[in-house]
């Protein structure tokens, strides 16, 4: 049902970018952390962002969602311009985007924090009514936990959850409502090999329509779930290309993966 | 399964704060005690003790339903209730017959809590964009300016004086100021009140409230709109404090602006927090401890040869232990030791067992 009246928006909006940046910068101070971006990404692409510390990837999803408005540019959400709307303007017209250190509601359980997901895009938000057993968002919300294999622990504190579990909440909470277009920040930050597998499995089986970016360090999961890559540096686009382009071009190396293997 | 348990229990309870499902026989108890009470107490227990702390817990329960849901502190509650109480006396009917318009009470009261909650809301809407401190001074200034508005404007407030006289309806035959009708609309109002801070908090609205307290920037990169949500708290919780400012008045028979100044402001917040800020059932606590402490310490202080009017340093100290020592108040302290209580329970059954096999 979802799938149908995603395809009928996509269809309204024509031909347009999931997401276009022109010229976006943002400034904190006299610091440039982001300097005239542009980028433009297919409905349906899955894209990666690379880039060390401090060349901007988080703040260049913290300017589409609305998080830290742009000092500069226009960013258009399949075809229309949001770049002055609130967050939950985005987010209703089906942004979503997770967060690099997990941002949850430790006072509530598993089910809540995915409920609150669920009811945030949809009607009654300020509905005194208590949801009942047949409530349909509850249920979506229970389908949404079970797929992030958290249905052992959906009425536990997410205080009181483990690490990597917190993580896969982070993702459950992206993926509520019906979501057009992702931001995974860091997804795979601090997880063992064997939920680092989960994560492409869910990452690589989302509905072909919904589009993502992707910032990942780990080369292992960024390269096997994306299909173009965009590298950043110093809050510039640095450059951009198919993952096996990207990954031989020698000035990447320079910058980016020799640096990597010096941590490694 | 039982540490799951009590864990749960210990945090936040707003889980196991469940009114339709599993009543504790504890509860049943209460509830048939309060339910009996007038049968059992005298009159001045039954009104200025229980009655009494039955309205300072509703308006306390306001700030609960916004500190424990919303994070959000706010100071004006009180305000909001002595501002609901002044309009009874000046619509209604006082000895102040130049002020006092005489209108029936059906039309006072409704009257009196809507625009006492738009009060509410609007003091909500100035401060509800500041957090932490800042929430604390606002709503502080918002409750000051009430109490020197009140003191000094003559027209519509009478001042120092205020309105006293002011009369409960008689309406059904009945005068609801006598002791027994008046207990039990004051214990409607109150479980009334508690019900539904309870069944909202598990409703989308309060699921959303405390997801603002615990992630604001998160709700709203899930859709929300955290300042709407946030606004309308303050409307909700209003109803609550009006309702009981509307009480508190045929209480007290009378108002000045004494009522709402900066102490009785801060009372409340300090009988939230005694009791336990993060349930509903903590500002009821609070308030039945500070009004015995209020009445009764007194008498104590005096009989070892202190002076009575000290009972508000009595307060103070009590305030200061159990702020160090339970955060979530006298209801967090019930949790800690029964959880522990649990945990003997079941080291002692773990041990019997161990006996038994070996």
């Amino acid at each position: 049902m979802s799938l149908v009246s995603t395809a009928d928006r996509l269809n309204a909006a024509g031909s347009a970018n999931a997401l276009e940046l022109r010229g976006v910068s943002r400034l904190f101070g006299a610091l440039a952390a982001l300097s005239d971006v542009t980028l433009s990404v297919r409905p349906g692409e899955r894209r990666g962002v690379l880039g060390s510390n401090g060349a901007g990837k988080t703040t260049l999803f913290n300017c589409i969602t609305g998080d830290f408005p742009p000092s500069a540019g226009i960013i258009r959400f399949f075809g229309e311009d949001v770049t002055d709307f609130p967050p939950q303007e985005r987010i209703r017209r089906g942004l979503r985007r997770t967060y690099q250190i997990s941002s949850l509601f430790a006072g509530l359980s598993v089910l809540d924090n995915v409920y609150l997901a669920c009811r945030g895009v949809s009607r009654n938000r300020f509905s005194l009514i208590r949801p009942g057993r047949t409530d349909a968002l509850m249920a979506s919300a229970e389908s949404l936990v079970e797929a992030v294999h958290l249905g052992d622990v959906k009425d536990k504190l997410v205080g009181e959850l483990a690490y990597g579990q917190q993580r896969q909440l982070e993702i459950a909470l992206a993926l509520s409502g019906a979501p057009r277009f992702i931001l995974f920040d860091e997804p795979a930050a601090g997880l063992s090999p064997t939920e680092r597998r989960d994560l492409v499995t869910i990452l690589t089986s989302l509905p072909a329509h919904i589009g993502f970016i992707i910032i990942e360090h780990d080369m292992d999961v960024a390269l096997r779930v994306v299909e173009s890559v965009t590298m950043m540096h110093n809050g510039r686009i640095f450059k951009e290309g198919r993952p096996d382009e990207i990954e031989s071009d020698p000035e990447v190396q320079e910058l980016y993966l020799g640096g990597a293997q010096h941590h490694g | 399964m039982a540490i799951a348990e009590t864990s749960t229990l210990a945090i936040s309870g707003t889980a196991t704060d469940n009114l339709a499902g599993r009543l504790h026989p504890a509860a049943w108890l209460v509830i048939l005690l309060l339910l009996a009470m007038p049968l059992i107490a005298n009159s001045f227990v039954l009104i200025q003790i229980i009655g009494y702390a039955m309205i300072l817990g509703m308006i306390a329960l306001s700030l609960m339903f916004l500190g424990g849901y919303g994070g959000i502190v706010s100071l004006a509650q009180m305000t909001v209730a002595g501002f609901a109480g002044y309009l009874v006396a000046i619509l209604g009917d006082s000895a102040i017959v130049q002020i006092s318009l005489k209108w029936p009470w059906w039309a006072v009261v409704p009257i009196a809590v809507c625009v006492a909650t738009l009060f509410g809301t609007i003091a909500g809407a100035l401060s509800v964009r500041t957090e932490g401190i800042y929430t604390i001074m606002i709503t502080l200034a918002i409750a000051s300016a009430f109490y020197y508005f009140t003191l000094q404007n003559y027209t519509i407030f009478n001042g120092f004086s205020g309105f006293n006289s002011v009369k409960a309806p008689v309406f059904l035959g009945v005068d609801w100021r006598s002791n027994t009708p008046f207990y039990y609309l004051c214990l409607v109002c109150a479980a009334l009140s508690y019900g539904a801070v309870l069944y909202v908090s598990r409703s989308p609205f309060g699921l959303a409230l405390q997801g603002t307290r615990d992630n604001a920037r998160r709700m709203a990169a899930l859709g929300f709109n955290v300042t709407a949500h946030r606004i309308a708290a303050y409307t909700f919780a209003s109803v609550i404090a009006a309702l009981a400012g509307v009480l508190l008045v045929w209480f007290q028979a009378q108002i000045s602006p004494g009522t709402a100044g900066v102490g009785p402001v801060v009372d409340i917040l300090i009988i939230a927090v005694v009791g336990g800020i993060n349930r509903p059932i903590g500002p009821f606590i609070g308030a039945l401890v500070y009004v015995l402490l209020r009445t009764f310490s007194i008498d104590v202080l005096e009989s070892v040869g202190l002076d009575g009017k000290r009972f508000q340093l009595l307060i103070g100290l009590g305030f200061l232990v159990i702020v160090l020592f339970s955060p979530d108040g006298l209801v967090g302290i019930f949790d800690k030791l029964r959880a522990r209580y649990l945990r003997r329970r079941d080291a002692r059954a773990a041990d019997f067992q161990a006996g038994g096999t070996s």
